[in-house]
C-alpha cells in the first residue's frame, strides 16, 4: 500500500504505535499500553489470525525496525503488523486501561456524533457485529436511541469491526453507569398541510404503547425510569402522540 | 429581459448550482408566472417585486446603478436607512428612489426562490422532479445500518423561512437526521417545508415498498447490547430500552394491538392494577384483553347482523 510508512528508519524518536494511531482513519484506535502487547497471555490464540506472531509483536512494540526486515516481507509484516494491533485492541479496550482511554475518546467525540436530530449530538461508540476478523465492518453506537450508525467516512467505514470487538459498548456502560443517557420519547411522524398520516401515527402510537408497557414492566421490577440514567426525559405537560 | 450574452446563465440554474444547493431542483418558469402560486409571499419577502424579477432574469435596478438619482433628492442617499417609510409613503418619485442595494436584493431573491421552491416541490410538477432526485440519492442514505441505505427526504421542521436548516426524514426508520456534510447546515428547512416526504411517500408507494423490504430483511433482527455473549436484559440501565422506536408488530397478538392503536393509545391496566399472576412477559397480551371492551362491543354488533340474517331465512 502506498501510506504505508516504511523510510522513516532515520528518525528513531517515532514509535510504531504513534505512527499507525496517526494514520487518517485510525481515530477509532486508542493507545495500547505496551506491557500488555508484550504479555503473552494477553495474545492467547492471536497467532492463529496472524504469521510471525513475534515478530510482529517486536515491529509493534519498536523491538526491531521494519527496514532490518527482508525487503520483499516488509509490506506483508506491516501489514499483518497493522492486523495484530486490532486484535489486541479488541482485547485492550476490554480492560480497566483501556476503557479509561476510550472513555476520553468518547468523550473528545472522537468516535462522531448521533446524526438523528431526537439524540441531539450525543456521542457515538465504535462497536462489532462480530468478534471474527473479516466477517463486518465497524459500526458506531448510540447509546441514546440504542441504534447502530455506519461511519459517516469511508476511511472508517472500512475498519474491521473485529478491532472493537461485540462486548466493547456493553462493557463500557457497564463501567461507567453515569455515561448511560436519559432516553428521549420524541418521536417523528410526518405531517401533510399540518395533519399528520394516519397509518404512521397509528404505528407511532402503538410504538409509544410499546414502551409504556416496558415502562410498566421496569416500575413493577422497582426500577426507576424517571429522568435517571437509562430512563426516560419526563416532559412536563407533554402532550402524548396522538 | 435577459441579457444576450453567451455564457448568459439564468438566476435559478445558478442559485441551484451554488455551493450546497444540491438538494434544491429548479423551479420551472410558469409555475412562478402563475401569481396563483404566489399567494401570500409578497408580504413575507422585502422588495418582492424586485426579487421576483431577479429570479425570472429581468433587469432589476439596484441603489448601486443608479447613485446619481438618489443624489438628486436629499435625504434618500441611504436607501436602506429609509426602507421604513418606503411602504408609507404614497410619493411614486420617492418610492422610485426606494432601491435595494445588491446584497439585499440577493438576499431577498434567495427568500423568495426558497419559500417558492417549498411550494414547488409539493406540486404534481415538482414531486416529480424531487423524485427523481431522490432516486439518484442526491439527498444522501440513512445512516442508520439496519435501513440499509434507504435514501433520505429533505424536510423542515417548520414552514417559518429563518427558524431551522434542512433535516432529512428516512422512509424506513421514521426518524429525521442532521446532513451527514456541513454544508447543507445553513441550509433554510422551510424551503422545503413540512409537507414534502410525506407527500413524496404517499405519491410514490415504490418508496414505502423498498422501506418494506428493508424491514422485512432485518426483522428477526433484533439488535441489543451483547456482553461475552449475552444479551444484556432490559432490566440493566444499558439494557434494550428503545427497541420500541423502531418495533414493527409481527406477532398476531401485536397486529391486534395495533389495530387497536387506531385512534388513540389504548388504555390498558397499569401496573398497580395488575395481579400477580400477570407477572411474565408473556402476560402482555392479558393486560390488553382486559382493556378492549370496545373490540367486544364490535363483536356484538357482528354477532346481531348474524343473527338478523339468521332470523331472516
Ligand atoms: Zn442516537
Ligand atoms: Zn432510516
Amino acid at each position: 500500500m502506498a501510506d504505508y510508512i516504511t523510510d522513516s528508519s532515520s528518525d528513531f524518536t517515532e514509535y510504531w504505535i504513534d505512527l499507525f494511531l496517526g494514520i487518517k482513519g485510525n481515530e477509532y484506535f486508542c493507545d495500547i499500553d505496551d506491557e500488555y502487547i508484550r504479555d503473552r497471555f494477553n495474545l492467547t490464540g492471536l497467532n492463529q489470525e496472524v504469521s510471525k506472531l513475534p515478530t510482529l509483536i517486536d515491529i509493534i512494540t519498536d523491538l526491531i525496525d521494519l527496514d532490518s526486515q527482508p525487503e520483499d516481507q516488509r509490506d506483508t509484516l506491516e501489514h499483518n503488523a497493522r492486523i495484530l494491533y486490532g486484535l489486541i485492541h479488541a482485547r485492550y479496550i476490554l480492560t480497566s486501561r483501556g476503557l479509561n482511554k476510550m472513555f476520553e475518546k468518547f468523550r473528545n467525540g472522537d468516535f462522531g456524533y448521533c446524526p438523528r436530530i431526537n439524540c441531539q449530538l450525543h456521542p457515538l461508540l465504535p462497536i462489532g457485529l462480530n468478534d471474527s476478523p473479516r466477517v463486518a465492518s465497524v459500526k458506531l453506537y448510540c447509546a441514546k436511541c440504542e441504534d447502530l450508525f455506519n461511519p459517516k467516512s469511508n476511511r472508517h467505514a472500512v475498519i474491521d469491526g473485529a478491532y472493537f470487538g461485540t462486548s466493547f459498548p456493553a462493557m463500557f456502560f457497564q463501567n461507567f453507569p453515569n455515561a448511560i443517557p436519559i432516553h428521549s420519547k420524541e418521536t417523528y411522524v410526518p405531517r401533510v398541510f399540518g395533519f399528520k398520516l394516519h397509518e404512521y401515527s397509528q404505528l407511532n402510537r402503538w410504538r409509544h404503547l410499546q414502551r409504556m408497557k416496558l415502562e410498566s414492566r421496569l416500575v413493577k421490577s422497582g426500577i426507576n425510569v424517571s429522568n435517571v440514567n437509562g430512563g426516560f426525559i419526563e416532559v412536563e405537560q407533554r402532550q402524548e402522540e396522538r | 429581459m435577459p441579457s444576450d450574452e453567451e455564457d448568459y446563465i439564468p438566476w435559478i440554474q445558478q442559485f441551484c448550482e451554488l455551493f450546497g444547493h444540491d438538494y434544491f431542483v429548479q423551479v420551472s418558469q410558469d409555475f412562478i408566472e402563475d401569481d396563483f402560486n404566489l399567494t401570500g409571499l409578497s408580504s413575507q419577502v422585502p422588495y418582492y417585486r424586485e426579487a421576483l424579477y431577479t429570479i425570472l432574469d429581468y433587469q432589476v435596478e439596484t441603489a448601486e446603478d443608479s447613485p446619481q438619482d438618489n443624489n438628486s433628492i436629499p435625504g434618500t442617499a441611504n436607501t436602506t436607512a429609509t426602507t421604513n417609510t418606503a411602504n408609507t409613503s404614497s410619493s411614486k418619485k420617492e418610492a422610485k428612489n426606494e432601491l435595494p442595494n445588491k446584497a439585499l436584493l440577493a438576499h431577498s431573491a434567495e427568500l423568495l426562490y426558497g419559500l417558492i421552491h417549498a411550494r414547488y416541490i409539493i406540486s404534481k410538477q415538482g414531486l416529480t422532479a424531487m423524485a427523481s432526485k431522490f432516486e439518484r440519492n442526491d439527498f444522501g442514505s440513512c445512516p442508520r445500518y439496519f435501513c440499509d441505505g434507504m435514501h433520505l427526504i429533505p424536510v423542515g421542521s417548520t414552514d417559518i423561512p429563518g427558524q431551522e436548516t434542512v433535516r432529512l426524514y428516512c422512509p424506513c426508520c421514521n426518524d429525521i437526521y442532521i446532513p451527514s456534510s456541513s454544508r447543507y447546515l445553513n441550509i433554510d428547512g422551510a424551503f422545503f417545508g413540512t409537507t414534502f416526504p410525506g407527500l413524496l411517500v404517499k405519491m410514490f408507494p415504490e418508496i414505502e415498498n423498498q422501506c418494506r423490504i428493508r424491514i422485512n430483511k432485518f426483522s428477526a433482527n433484533d439488535f441489543g447490547l451483547k456482553l461475552f455473549g449475552f444479551k444484556v436484559n432490559e432490566t440493566s440501565a444499558s439494557g434494550p430500552r428503545m427497541r420500541w422506536l423502531r418495533m414493527h408488530p409481527k406477532t398476531d397478538e401485536e397486529k391486534e394491538e395495533y389495530e387497536n392503536c387506531e385512534f388513540s393509545v389504548p388504555k390498558w391496566v397499569s401496573d398497580s392494577d395488575m395481579e400477580d399472576a400477570n407477572d411474565d412477559d408473556q402476560e402482555d397480551g392479558d393486560d390488553l384483553d382486559d382493556d378492549e371492551d370496545d373490540e367486544d362491543d364490535d363483536d356484538e354488533e357482528e354477532n346481531d347482523d348474524d343473527d338478523k340474517t339468521m332470523a331472516s331465512e
